[in-house]
């Protein structure tokens, strides 16, 4: 165990120390893909309205980052990504029985509502018309990586190179599209709903990868009990019910 | 790796340039005139030390942004759009410099003794040629140390140029977002290469720097 991971573990007991015993057994920590921002925090209150004394405590960033937080020690019980490769690489990490598909989503290309292009499939991107297009980093943006994968499976790497204006989770690629900063920007659908006043949809993104998000207990949990009962009301009809009210599909 | 590199001591220079002739100047005006409102102008010329850069980031996005307030102008005008561009981190470096270099100018030119300033004028020196022959040689100690402070915050200007340049690799992806990226990625050893190169630099900086300020005695 490096210093700092010993010297963050000796803070973090000694604040539970302080807090007491009640305070860790309700508490709960969820890193959540950027895109489930609007869903989970639904989710997050109808969980803590059928569990009485819990408390959720989310936190909202793209899949790579949030990996890199748990990797570096983070205390987090419940680990949500927007595509299985992130949760891939985070395989020593989670409690592998707890892990589950939970949701689907689709890839759409949108655009700023004043927009007065009409692209209809990739190919239209290439056009010079289109100067400034949007997506996540694909490093460590899970919505950046299907589309580079659309795109290659397209051939317009190379046309659309010099074109991308990466954004460092789905929702600011959003907020670009919804600023006119970028002519076009790839998100998943569920985001363009939130945005259904300053965006529109030119078009579903087929994906060579299906859009899937699995959940997963982090096997470092202080609070594993109150983990697994959270993926359990994800993946319950309570949950999937609010999911698909935001816009989000069976996985 | 030195891509980044190049791509910041690029824009800290042009904002150290850029916030020296506009500090240099407003704290030589504001340090011999008096007018109402005074007060004013050096607390906003002081604010962006104080903000947030992410605040600082944000009133530049209302004013260059593709529907800012100049950006629609210069957008649909003369077809510039400064966001995700070098140029617009070139702006938001200059920004987040300017009040180093302007209390730093504007301390030294209060220093200097008004009656150097009376003799020359008495000898018949025009007020330009005050400035260059008088002021200017006599405060270059405050100045520089200002121009140094300067060029350290354009190297380390994170927030502002974030959200006005982006981080696009090899076009606006500076030094300190390279290694911003590299943790999030868990790439630890570009993260750690990127922040040796970046320490080194701003310690051969300092070195030169204070060698060249002690040789002025």
């Amino acid at each position: 165990m490096t210093l700092s991971t010993r010297l963050r573990g000796t803070v973090l007991a000694a604040t539970l120390a302080f807090a007491g015993a009640a305070v860790q057994a309700q508490e709960l920590v969820v890193s959540a893909a950027a895109s489930l921002t609007n869903a989970f925090q639904a989710v997050g209150q109808a969980f803590e309205q059928s569990q009485p004394g819990a408390k959720v405590i989310f936190n909202f960033a793209a899949s790579g980052p949030l990996l890199a937080q748990i990797q570096q020690g983070a205390p987090v019980d419940v680990f949500a990504s927007a595509d299985q490769e992130t949760m891939n690489k985070a395989a020593g990490l989670i409690a592998a029985p707890t892990r589950a598909d939970f949701a689907a989503n689709t890839l759409v290309l949108i655009l700023p509502l004043a927009s007065t292009q009409a692209p209809k499939a990739l190919g239209d991107l290439a056009n010079a018309s289109i100067q400034r297009i949007s997506t996540g980093t694909p490093a460590t943006v899970p919505v950046g990586r299907y589309t580079m994968e659309a795109v290659e499976k397209a051939g317009l790497t190379a046309a659309l190179q010099p074109k991308w204006i990466f954004g460092e989770s789905v929702r600011q690629v959003l907020n670009y599209v919804a600023r006119g900063e970028v002519d076009a920007g790839f998100v998943y659908r569920t985001d363009a709903m939130i945005e259904r006043d300053k965006t529109r949809i030119a078009f579903t993104v087929p994906t060579t990868t299906p859009v899937t998000y699995p959940i997963a207990q982090v096997a470092a949990s202080r609070n594993p009990a109150l983990a697994k009962d959270f993926i359990a009301f994800v993946r319950g009809p309570s949950g999937q019910d609010i999911l698909q009210r935001f816009g989000f599909s069976k996985p | 790796m030195l891509i980044p590199l190049w791509l910041t001591l690029k824009v800290a220079l042009l904002a150290t340039l850029i916030a020296g002739l506009a500090g240099i100047g407003l704290a030589w005006w504001l340090s011999r005139s008096q007018f109402p409102g005074k007060g004013v102008l050096d607390a906003i010329l002081v604010l962006p030390m104080v903000l947030p850069p992410t605040v600082i980031g944000y009133y530049l996005i209302v004013l260059i942004g593709r529907n800012g307030v100049l950006g629609r102008y210069l957008h649909d005008g003369l077809g510039i759009n400064l966001m995700f561009t070098w140029q617009g981190a070139v702006i938001a470096a200059s920004v987040v410099s300017l009040p180093l270099v302007y209390k730093g100018a504007r301390a030294a030119f209060e220093e200097v003794d008004a009656r150097f300033a009376n003799a020359a004028r008495t000898l018949g020196a025009g007020e330009f040629e005050l400035f260059i022959r008088i002021a200017l040689p006599l405060a270059i100690r405050g100045i520089a140390a200002g121009l140094m402070l300067a060029f350290a915050r354009a190297m380390g200007e994170f927030g502002a140029t974030l959200m006005i340049a982006g981080n696009l690799p090899g076009k606006t992806q500076t030094l300190s977002i390279a290694v911003y990226e590299a943790v999030q990625a868990g790439d630890d050893a570009r993260a750690l290469w990127l922040t040796l190169i970046i320490s080194l630099v701003c310690m051969i900086v300092l070195v030169v720097s204070g060698r060249l300020l002690q040789a002025k005695h």
